[in-house]
C-alpha cells in the first residue's frame, strides 16, 4: 500500500543499483576483453576444464548440503532455548570464521584435523600408525563446512527468532509434538530462506580458492577459480579468464536458479508483537537433544579458532600492535570495512525496496517484472564473479586518469561491497518483509512517509537488522585480501595483506599473531551486529 | 551514519595519498615485489642508502610477485611510470624480452658472478637461490639424497609443494623435475604424487604449513635454512643436499625504455651490484648475493649447503614450453 511517489522512488532507487552494478562489471569486463594482447594461444576448453568443472560443482553441492544439513538442527536448537547459557556468545562465534582470512582459518582447521592435529595426536596415543589424512575432497568438504554452517545457522536462526509469539502459544494449546510444531510451524519459516542460503553457501564453495588448493590436495581437486587467476596472472590471457568466468557465472548461475525456484515463499500472519516465549521442548530428551546439538557445533567452530588462539598467543602482540605498519593497516582496513558494509547495506535496501514495490502493485508490467528478477539475480549473482577480473579490469580503466595506487582503496571498497551485497540482502530481506507486512497497511492509514516513517516507524525495529548486516559485510571485507593486491602499491597496506606478507617474510609467528587480532576486531564487529539482542530477550 | 562514513573516507584518502614529489628534486621509480619492499626486506636499507648518494628520491611500489610484476608492465606498456623492474627472474626473462620494454642496462656487470654464469646485457642478476627440499630434522632422520631418492621414497614421508600455475617456485620445481628427467618427467610426478600432501597456491601457504609441523619437508630455498639460523637461533630446520644438481632462480634488474632519467637508472643498477648493496640482500631477502659483499655473510650462510651442480633451462625453452609442460604435470598429477 505505498503511494505513487513512494512506488516510484523505491524503483528508481533499485533501478539505480541495478545499473551502477552492471556498469562496474561491465566497465571491467569490456575494457579487458578490449585490451590489445597477444591471440589467445591455447584452446579456451580442455579435457582439463571439464573435469575441473565437474568437482568444482561436486564440491560445492556436497559443501551446501552438509553445511545446510548441519546448521538445520544447531538453529532449531538455538531457537528453541533463549535462555541457553552464553547463548549471545555462541550467536557471536558463528559470525567469527567469515572475517578469517581463508588461510588462518585453514591452518587453524589444520591444528585441530591435521596430520599433526590434535585428533591425529588421540589416534596415535590411542594406537594408531599412520596419522588419517583429512586432504582430498574430505578436507575441503570439512573447511567448506567450517566457514558456512556458522554463516547457514545465523541466517535461519534469524528467521525463527521472528516467529510470532502467537505461533507457541496456539502450538502449546493445541498440545502439538515436536515433530508436528517441525512440520506445521518451524518447517513452514526455514523453506522461505534455505533456498536462497543454500544458494549463497554454493556460490561461495563453488568459487573458493585458497582453501580448494591447501586442502585438496593437488590439481585433481581444483575449482574454475583458480583457472581463471592463471589464466590472467601468469598466460595474461584475457579472452580466455573471461570466457572461463563466463563459464563459471553461466553454470553456477543456472544451479542457484533450479534451487530458488523450488517452491518456498508462505506468507506469514500478521502478528500483535508480543513477546516470545517458546512452551515447547520442555521434556528431558529434548533438552538433551539440544544441548548436545549445540555443544557439538560450538566445539566444530570453537575448536579451530582456538587453535588460532593459541597459535597467536605465542606471538609478540605487543609489538605488533606497536610496531609501524600495524596502526596504518589496522585504519586502512576499518575505513575498508565500514565504507564498504555501508555501500552494501544502502544498496540492499535499495534493491529489496524496489523489489517490494513491485510487488505492491496488483499487477506490474513486464518491464516491473523484468527488473525484479534482475535485482534478485545480480544481488546474488556477484558472487561468482572473480574478483581478479574486476581489478585487472579496472586497473586498465583507472591508469588513464593517474597513478592507479591512489584508486586502489576505493576499488577494494566497491569489490568488497560487491561480494557482501548478497549477504546483506539474506539479512536484511526476511526483516523487511515482516516489518513491511506488519506496518505498510498502518503508516498508510495514518498518512506517515519519508523521513518521519523512517524515524519512527522504520529505524526502531530495522536498526537492528541493518547493523546485522552491515556486521556481516565488514567482516567479510576484513577479511578479504583484497582483488587489487595483486596489482597493490606499497601505500595500501591491509590486516590481511599484513598476515600475508609476514608468511611471506618467514614471519609465521607475527602471521598468528595478526591472524588472532583480526580474529578479536572480527568478535568485536559481532558484538556490534548481535547489539540490542539481550534487551529483547529480558522483555 | 553518513557523516561517519565520509569522514572514515576521507581520512582512508589522506593515508593512502602517496609521497608528495618534490619538483627540483629527481625521482627514480621502481617496480618490485611485495617481500622486496616490506619492513623486514631489503627495500628500505637500499632505499636510504641510495638516497645518500643520488640526490633523489628512490620510490619502490611493491606488487605481489615477480609474475604479477611483468603482467603490471604488460599492463601499463609504454606509459608505465616505472624507471626500473626489480624481481623477475631467469624463467621469466624470455617474457619480459618480447615486450620489447627494456633496454640494455649499460652496466658493468663484470663483478657479478651467479652460479652457471649467467649473464646479459640487459637483466642484471642481483641474486640467487637454488631450490631445495627444506626438512625438520626433528622428523626426518634421513633426507633425500637426490631428486631420485625424493620421488622413489617412502611416500609416507610427505611434501608441500606449490602450484606451478600460480607460484615461481612451484614452477621452479616443474623445471627441475624436467632438467632431470626430461621425457620422463610425467612418469616422475606420477611416483612424487603419492609423496606430496598438498600443493599450495603460493610459497608463504606450504611453508607455514610446514614450520606449524603440518608436513615435514617443502619447496623452498637452499638459503631458507640460514633464516632460522640468524633470526631464529635454531637449526632445526635444514636443506637437503641432493647429488643430482639444484635448479637455480636468479632474480634480475633491468632498465625500461621509457625511464625518465637513463643516467640514474644506471646509477642505481651499479649500486645494487655494489658490495653496499649486495651485503644488504643476504639477511634480508635471504637469497645469495650475485656479487661481493661490503661485510662478510653471517657464519649461518657457511653451514648451507652448496649445490655441486646447478641446473637451469634457457628462458626461450621455459616460455616455449611452459604450458605444455604444465599440462603434462596436470594430467599426472591428476590421475587417481
Amino acid at each position: 500500500m505505498l503511494t505513487l511517489a513512494e512506488r516510484r522512488r523505491g524503483i528508481g532507487a533499485g533501478l539505480t543499483v541495478l545499473i551502477a552494478v552492471i556498469l562496474f562489471v561491465g566497465t571491467a569486463v569490456v575494457t579487458l576483453l578490449a585490451w590489445d594482447g597477444d591471440q589467445s594461444a591455447s584452446r579456451l576448453f580442455t579435457a582439463y576444464t571439464w573435469s575441473i568443472l565437474r568437482f568444482t560443482l561436486l564440491q560445492a553441492a556436497l559443501s551446501t548440503l552438509l553445511s545446510i544439513l548441519f546448521a538445520i538442527p544447531v538453529a532449531l536448537a538455538l531457537a528453541r532455548r533463549p535462555g541457553f547459557p552464553g547463548r549471545v556468545w555462541i550467536v557471536r562465534l558463528m559470525a567469527l570464521p567469515m572475517g578469517l582470512p581463508a588461510l588462518v582459518g585453514a591452518l587453524g582447521l589444520l591444528g585441530v584435523w591435521g596430520r599433526q592435529g590434535v585428533l591425529n595426536g588421540w589416534l596415535t596415543a590411542a594406537g594408531l600408525e599412520q596419522p588419517v589424512s583429512v586432504y582430498g575432497l574430505s578436507g575441503i568438504l570439512l573447511a567448506h563446512t567450517f566457514f558456512n554452517i556458522p554463516l547457514a545457522v545465523r541466517l535461519l536462526l534469524a528467521v525463527l527468532e521472528r516467529l510470532p509469539a502467537e505461533y507457541w502459544l496456539l502450538s502449546a494449546s493445541l498440545g502439538m509434538k515436536p515433530f508436528s510444531i517441525f512440520r506445521f510451524v518451524e518447517w513452514p519459516a526455514l523453506a522461505r530462506v534455505v533456498p536462497g542460503v543454500a544458494g549463497l553457501i554454493f556460490m561461495l564453495c563453488a568459487t573458493s580458492f585458497t582453501l580448494v588448493l591447501v586442502l585438496g590436495g593437488g590439481p585433481a581437486a581444483t575449482t574454475l577459480e583458480v583457472a581463471i587467476y592463471q589464466a590472467l596472472r601468469f598466460d595474461f590471457d584475457p579472452p580466455r579468464a573471461i570466457a572461463l568466468a563466463f563459464l563459471q557465472i553461466t553454470v553456477t548461475a543456472a544451479v542457484v536458479g533450479l534451487v530458488t525456484l523450488l517452491p518456498a515463499a508462505t506468507d506469514m500472519v500478521r502478528t500483535a508483537g508480543r513477546s516470545i516465549q517458546r512452551l515447547d521442548g520442555r521434556s528431558g530428551p529434548s533438552r538433551l537433544w539440544d544441548f548436545f546439538v549445540i555443544a557439538a557445533a560450538v566445539i566444530f567452530v570453537a575448536s579451530p579458532l582456538l587453535s588460532v588462539l593459541a597459535a597467536g598467543l605465542r606471538a609478540d602482540l605487543w609489538k605488533l600492535v606497536t610496531g609501524p605498519r600495524f596502526i596504518q593497516a589496522a585504519t586502512t582496513s576499518l575505513a575498508i570495512a565500514v565504507t564498504a558494509g555501508t555501500i552494501a547495506v544502502t544498496a540492499s535496501l535499495a534493491i529489496l525496496n524496489a523489489r517490494q514495490a513491485i510487488r505492491d502493485r496488483r499487477d506490474p508490467n513486464l518491464a516491473e517484472r523484468l527488473l525484479s528478477t534482475s535485482l534478485a539475480g545480480t544481488s546474488s549473482l556477484v558472487l561468482v564473479i572473480p574478483p581478479i577480473i574486476l581489478g585487472t579490469g579496472w586497473f586498465l580503466v583507472l591508469r588513464q586518469f593517474g597513478n592507479v595506487g591512489d584508486f586502489a582503496p576505493y576499488l577494494v571498497a566497491i569489490i568488497n561491497a560487491l561480494m557482501a551485497l548478497p549477504f546483506a540482502v539474506r539479512v536484511l530481506e526476511p526483516a523487511l518483509e515482516d516489518h513491511r507486512r506488519q506496518t505498510a497497511r498502518l503508516a498508510a492509514a495514518l498518512g506517515i512517509g519519508g523521513i518521519d516513517k523512517w524515524r519512527l516507524v522504520d529505524i526502531p525495529v530495522l536498526l537492528r537488522p541493518i547493523l546485522t548486516a552491515l556486521s556481516f559485510a565488514m567482516a567479510l571485507s576484513l577479511g578479504d585480501l583484497g582483488a587489487v593486491a595483486l596489482f597493490g602499491s606499497s601505500d595500501l597496506v591491509t590486516l590481511p595483506w599484513l598476515v600475508y606478507s609476514s608468511l611471506s617474510s618467514y614471519r609465521t609467528n607475527d602471521a598468528d599473531g595478526l591472524a588472532l587480532i583480526l580474529g578479536v576486531v572480527c568478535l568485536f564487529l559481532t558484538i556490534l551486529g548481535t547489539a540490542g539482542r539481550k534487551e529483547h530477550n529480558n522483555v | 551514519m553518513r557523516g561517519m562514513s565520509t569522514i572514515l573516507i576521507v581520512a582512508a584518502a589522506a593515508a593512502f595519498t602517496p609521497f608528495s614529489v618534490q619538483a627540483e628534486e629527481k625521482t627514480l621509480t621502481v617496480y618490485t615485489y611485495e617481500s622486496f619492499t616490506s619492513d623486514w626486506g631489503p627495500g628500505p636499507k637500499i632505499k636510504a642508502e641510495f638516497e645518500k648518494t643520488c640526490a633523489c628520491t628512490l620510490n619502490f611500489v611493491g606488487v605481489a610477485d615477480g609474475v604479477a610484476l611483468l603482467t603490471r608492465l604488460k599492463l601499463e606498456g609504454a606509459e608505465s611510470q616505472a624507471d626500473i623492474a626489480l624481481g623477475l627472474d631467469t624463467s621469466l626473462i624470455s617474457e619480459a624480452k618480447a615486450t620489447g620494454l627494456f633496454q640494455p642496462s649499460g652496466v658493468d656487470a663484470t663483478a657479478v658472478k651467479v652460479p652457471g654464469n649467467y649473464s646479459d646485457d640487459t637483466f642484471i642478476p642481483y641474486d640467487y637461490g637454488h631450490f631445495a627440499v627444506i626438512y625438520d630434522t626433528q622428523t626426518i632422520k634421513n633426507p633425500p639424497k637426490s631428486l631420485k631418492d625424493l620421488v622413489e621414497g617412502d611416500a609416507s614421508q610427505k611434501i608441500a609443494i606449490q602450484d606451478p600455475r600460480t607460484s615461481t617456485p612451484g614452477l621452479g620445481l616443474l623445471l627441475w623435475v624436467k632438467a632431470v628427467y626430461g621425457d620422463k618427467a610425467p612418469e616422475a610426478w606420477a611416483k612424487l604424487k603419492d609423496r606430496v600432501l598438498t600443493v599450495t597456491p603460493g610459497w608463504s601457504e606450504s611453508y607455514g604449513l610446514f614450520t606449524k609441523g603440518e608436513v615435514p619437508m617443502v619447496l623452498s630455498y637452499t638459503t631458507s635454512p640460514a633464516y632460522h639460523m640468524v633470526e631464529e637461533k635454531t637449526d632445526r630446520y635444514q636443506a637437503a643436499s641432493f647429488s643430482d644438481g639444484h635448479y637455480i632462480q636468479i632474480e634480475v634488474a633491468a632498465t625500461l625504455k621509457n625511464a625518465m632519467d637513463k643516467d640514474l637508472a644506471k646509477s642505481f643498477l651499479t649500486f645494487l651490484v655494489s658490495p653496499a648493496a649486495q651485503g644488504i640482500i643476504p639477511t634480508t631477502n635471504w637469497m645469495m648475493p650475485a656479487a661481493a659483499t661490503s661485510t662478510p655473510l653471517p657464519d649461518a650462510f657457511d653451514k648451507l649447503v652448496k649445490p655441486g651442480k646447478t641446473l637451469l633451462i634457457g628462458s626461450d625453452e621455459v616460455a616455449k614450453n611452459r604450458q605444455a609442460w604444465i599440462d603434462e604435470w596436470l594430467t599426472a598429477m591428476s590421475r587417481k
